[in-house]
């Protein structure tokens, strides 16, 4: 089969923000990649001790890996399609047919199969996102958004990927939104998603939002009690790789998160919205200063981590994001 | 983050892979999406795990060798998972994964077991089974 939908790649920073916008876009409804991440109340944070990925405990900078792809067509009222398989075949017989429709159909994958990473970063996770637009010969045409140019990847490797199992087993998802509205008036969901954010950040139960913060500050205090330098250095790793490296944005979606609240700023003209995108910037720069003193302790391998340092750092994080979101807690009132 | 401190340190493990897209500010204060070839922090963290998993793969293989491990611990470590990945992946219990990974345990695989984890690891049962020729082999 050959076949390319006629389609506009871009490049954005995260997969799955990035794939709405794209898919969205294509519909005929444009929004940017931060204001798909702002508007579906993606951004977060989350430490959890009990809960142990590759002997780490996890911590994340948004919500659960799919948040994305089920919450904002409900927020915008489209009615998305979307479907997991349990028979590989039919699944792949179907994402033809799509593309035979002319349909262009997001995909989840697992990035150890995704055979256009660069191999250093193809590992066992589940959730990664991307675009099908079409199909030469053997090979899917791919449209990843966090690649410059559209990928190709062979059939039986995107078989393979889409049915990998384990934590967030892909179960070859398709999906794609029908029913498109050609202008959403963005002021009242602007709001509640902003609303939403800041009680989750404020005052959500322990483990998550800037409670979440302070117990990992906490609990990077406590390490050389507790545990051996190995064990140190892969904790920290993972921090760092969890906020920067699977395309965040930098900063662990602050950045991104900031864009959002400018974008905020120009489209209901409130002064608020643009300080707290300011304050924002400034918690990014903090996180990514924390970034940069976690990967000098796994640097240094020696097991002299600073780890005071870091810990304090993340309190300054803390500390700042409490003002943005304090400051957003008013916008009801105005 | 200003634009013009978004760091391009051309990380080598992005090399011929693009770049990618960091939010920052530029001179008049709007955000826009700029284009990095890398950060050196993300390259340390990056590189330290790749090399604890090729680490524990070697060492599992040296001990797989001298029948003191498991041949499934070396691909394990090889495919980047962990016991409770390697678990949920095959469908069956984690204890059952850990007593597979003991050279004992393994041992006592029947052949559908083998098959189960020759299937998943995408390589043959003779490898599993007669994991030393096949290695000392090439």
């Amino acid at each position: 089969m050959d076949k390319t939908i006629p389609y506009n790649h871009r490049h954005f920073a995260h997969c799955e923000s990035g794939v709405i916008s794209l898919l969205l876009e294509h519909h005929g409804l444009k929004l940017s990649e931060p204001m798909v991440f702002g508007l579906s109340g993606a951004m977060s944070f989350a430490f959890l001790p009990f809960l142990k990925m590759g002997n780490l405990p996890v911590v994340a900078y948004r919500m659960f890996p799919g948040h994305i792809i089920k919450k904002l067509p409900k927020i915008l009222s489209i009615k998305p399609f979307r479907k997991r398989y349990k028979d590989q075949d039919i699944a792949m017989k179907e994402l033809d047919a799509f593309l035979a429709d002319g349909q262009i159909v997001g995909i989840q994958t697992s990035a150890y199969f995704t055979t256009y990473f660069p191999p250093d970063m193809r590992f066992q996770f589940n959730a990664h996102n991307s675009i099908v637009f079409g199909k030469q010969g053997e090979e899917y045409l791919i449209s990843d958004p966090v690649f410059e140019t559209p990928q190709r990847i062979h059939a039986v490797d995107l078989k393979k990927a889409r049915f990998t199992k384990g934590l967030s087993a892909p179960k070859g998802l398709v999906h794609f939104p029908r029913l498109v509205p050609e202008k959403v008036d963005l002021e009242p969901l602007i709001r509640k998603s902003i609303r939403k954010t800041v009680n989750m950040m404020l005052h959500a139960p322990p483990f998550i939002g800037l409670k979440g913060i302070r117990q990992l500050a906490n609990h990077v205090r406590h390490l050389p009690r507790k545990r051996d330098n190995v064990y140190t250095r892969h904790f920290l790793g993972n921090l760092v790789r969890m906020q920067e490296e699977i395309g965040t944005g930098g900063g662990g979606f602050r950045f991104i998160y900031a864009a959002f609240l400018q974008e905020t700023h120009q489209a209901l003209g409130l002064p608020l919205l643009s300080e707290a995108s300011l304050k924002m910037t400034e918690a990014g720069d903090t996180w990514r200063e924390y970034a940069l003193a976690c990967a000098k302790a796994v640097k240094q391998k020696s097991g002299t981590a600073d780890l005071p340092l870091i810990a304090s750092l993340l309190c300054r994080c803390a500390d700042a994001e409490k003002e943005v979101f304090t400051m957003l807690k008013d916008l009801k009132k105005s | 983050m200003k634009k013009n401190s978004v760091p391009q340190d051309n990380n080598p493990t992005y090399q011929g892979y693009g770049t990618k897209v960091i939010y920052a500010v530029d001179d008049g204060g709007e955000y826009t999406a700029v284009k990095s070839s890398g950060w050196e922090a993300e390259e340390i963290v990056l590189k330290d795990v790749v090399n604890d998993f090729k680490e524990k793969a070697r060492d599992a293989k040296e001990r797989a060798l001298s029948g003191q491990a498991s041949p499934i611990e070396y691909f394990m470590h090889l495919k980047l998972m962990d016991p409770p990945a390697l678990a949920s992946g095959i469908g069956i219990a984690k204890w059952r994964v850990k007593r597979h990974l003991s050279a004992r345990g393994f041992k006592r695989l029947n052949r559908k077991m083998l098959h189960r984890y020759a299937d998943f690891f995408d390589i043959s049962v003779d490898i599993l089974s007669n994991f030393k020729d096949h290695i000392n082999n090439g």
